[in-house]
């Protein structure tokens, strides 16, 4: 029981973490709380759906296409919206209340456009097969979620740590004026930020429509929140931070539901998260910068 | 006459509803005249909605009581939280705000005197216009008195800056405190007066949407001035009736609005000292002065 249970918490923790990364990039690379990342996680869920079941395309096209669209809308809210208000210097809170506008529109279209109800993926489309390691069962969905959130994560991080961009993206984190000074391209990046992490946004949001074989326009809201707790578990802005605060509510989640109950586990989420703030505003690994004096 | 009273019938509800939403817009601008982005306010809404709800429901209390309790519970919350969760500052704020009316929505969502998913039904409908417009009225005249006095250019300078306002000896955690505590005070109000003129109140009402509408109805209005969250209220709330055609898509043009204004009006559609410049341009115009 507890097995199958770690199962599961593996397979929510690791599309948790998914989600969160591309929040926390914008965070640490824009300074921007991106308010609008849940509706990249809905974007990213319709536009598979809208691929698989009407041009019955294979899964593979369906995470491209969810990549693709929610990359785009994602660039275009930062080339709208984003860009203008960093021209102006707007203070932190300013492109987070635009970006709350932006998810407004883009929940109200999907609404317009799919109906208010819960939509689903075709059947055969979902594998049944099952493997079976001793007396825990993992369905064949589940290891592809694991495996699909901790490869795009990996590659994350390899491209951070190891090419010119990702080591440019780590020096505008620092200081995008320093960054520029030194021949960065800052804006070309900050642009290649918000489409990465719309776009890995959009994954995990056809991953977890996967899971639970539901796909509907409130879907973001919830994740949102959750990413929000997840960010500030590992520390705004830090990566590492992201995969573990991820993976350890996923587990929180799904262990409290099961020994606690069921409906408190949503609310372990956001204790959780604001004790942690009292706590340790810095998150278990972040640090918070604060003028002093 | 009677015109009047068939408008009264039809619309009386949507009067109800612009008063309540300017109550909660007055509530926002308090918190964010002392530069406090909190999203708490729908939560203290809900506080307050249960609590006069309850009252009525179970004490049978008066209603003048039952108002004061809706004011007063939120308050007392926002105390216990308020003196660690605000030495959080901006977008950390927002996000511990944003978690605190969470778990209330869940709390409210799973226990049984709250009446769960399914909310609390058949409360008297014992609000009528006249409270909510004394209320309103009250509320408006205190905050005007509240921005001239020393409290009010206290709250001012934390938001301009709060180091230098620390500096200058003003009480910065005592005062934030304050302008918390409140605008909760307000958005209670608010809630009691709803719950008794809806009939019935469930926890959808008070989550992250609610806030966000708020914040939207106080942005848009702008914050220079005490017209300005009314203003707001009003527009926001009799737009969706004017946009019924839209049906599913009406609420992509709140998120127009509030993106349009963050980008384009930036002190929101009633400053002061903007109108101040129009006005005397066009009076320069008008009487043919250089």
């Amino acid at each position: 029981m507890l097995e199958q249970q770690l199962v599961n918490a593996l397979t929510l923790g690791s599309v948790y973490a998914l989600f969160s990364l591309g929040f926390t990039l914008v965070f640490g690379v824009l300074e921007v709380i991106n308010l609008s990342h849940g509706a990249m996680f809905m974007a990213g869920s319709f536009a598979a759906m809208t691929v698989v079941t009407r041009f019955k395309a294979p899964l593979a096209v369906g995470i491209l296409a969810a990549m693709l669209v929610s990359g785009l809308l994602g660039l275009a809210i930062d080339a709208l919206i984003l860009k203008r208000l960093r021209a102006r210097h707007a203070p932190h809170l300013i492109p987070m209340i635009a970006t709350i506008g932006a998810t407004t529109v883009l929940t109200s279209a999907a609404q317009g456009l799919f109906g208010v109800e819960v939509q689903r993926f075709p059947d055969e489309l979902l594998s049944t097969r099952e493997f079976i390691f001793g007396s825990v069962h993992v369905r064949a969905l589940e290891l592809a979620i694991v495996g699909i959130s901790f490869l795009l994560m990996t590659t994350l991080f390899l491209v951070l740590r190891h090419t010119r961009q990702g080591r440019a993206l780590r020096a505008i984190a620092e200081s995008p004026k320093a960054a520029a000074l030194l021949g960065v391209n800052v804006e070309g990046l900050f642009m290649a930020t918000s489409f990465t992490a719309a776009a890995l946004g959009g994954v995990a949001g056809l991953l977890i429509g996967l899971n639970f074989n539901s796909v509907t326009p409130l879907m973001g809201q919830p994740i949102l929140h959750k990413g929000i707790a997840v960010v500030i578990l590992g520390g705004m802005g830090d990566i590492r931070g992201a995969l573990f605060g991820g993976l350890f509510l996923g587990f929180a989640e799904v262990l409290s539901k099961a020994y606690l109950s069921s409906q408190m586990g949503d609310a372990v989420a956001f204790g959780l998260l604001f004790l942690i703030l009292l706590v340790r505003p810095a998150g278990l690994f972040g640090r918070v910068l604060e003028r002093k004096a | 006459m009677e015109a009047f009273a068939d408008f009264w019938a039809t619309y009386s509800t949507l009067i109800f509803t612009v008063g309540i939403h300017a109550l909660l817009a007055l509530s926002l601008w308090l918190t964010l005249s002392c530069g406090l982005l909190s999203l708490a306010n729908a939560a203290f809404m809900g506080i307050g909605a249960y609590t006069a709800a309850l009252l009525t429901l179970h004490l049978h209390w008066p209603f003048p009581m039952v108002l004061a309790a809706g004011g007063l519970a939120p308050a007392v919350v926002a105390l216990v939280i308020g003196a660690p969760t605000l030495r959080l500052s901006g977008v950390y704020l927002a996000m511990a705000t944003l978690a605190f009316g969470e778990v209330t929505r869940i709390l409210v969502l799973n226990l049984e005197i709250t009446g769960g998913p399914e909310g609390l039904n058949g409360i008297p409908l014992l609000t009528t216009w006249w409270h909510i417009v004394l209320i309103l009225a009250a509320a408006g005249y205190a905050l005007a008195r509240l921005r001239r006095s020393r409290m009010g250019r206290a709250f001012e300078a934390i938001r301009e800056d709060e180091v230098a306002a620390r500096m200058m000896g003003i009480d910065v955690e005592g005062h934030k405190l304050a302008a918390f505590t409140l605008g909760a005070v307000l958005a209670g109000l608010a809630g009691a007066l709803n719950a008794h003129s809806t009939f019935f109140i469930s926890p959808r009402e008070y989550g992250f949407e609610n806030a966000v509408d708020i914040l939207t109805m106080t942005i848009l209005g702008g914050i220079s001035s005490l017209i300005g969250p009314v203003l707001g209220a009003t527009i926001l709330t009799l737009l969706p009736e004017l946009l019924r055609f839209l049906h599913a898509y009406r609420l992509a043009v709140n998120g127009l609005i509030l993106i349009g204004v963050v980008l384009f009006l930036p002190t929101g559609l009633w400053d002061s000292r903007r109108l101040g410049q129009m006005l005397r341009a066009w009076r320069t115009r008008w009487e043919g002065k250089p």
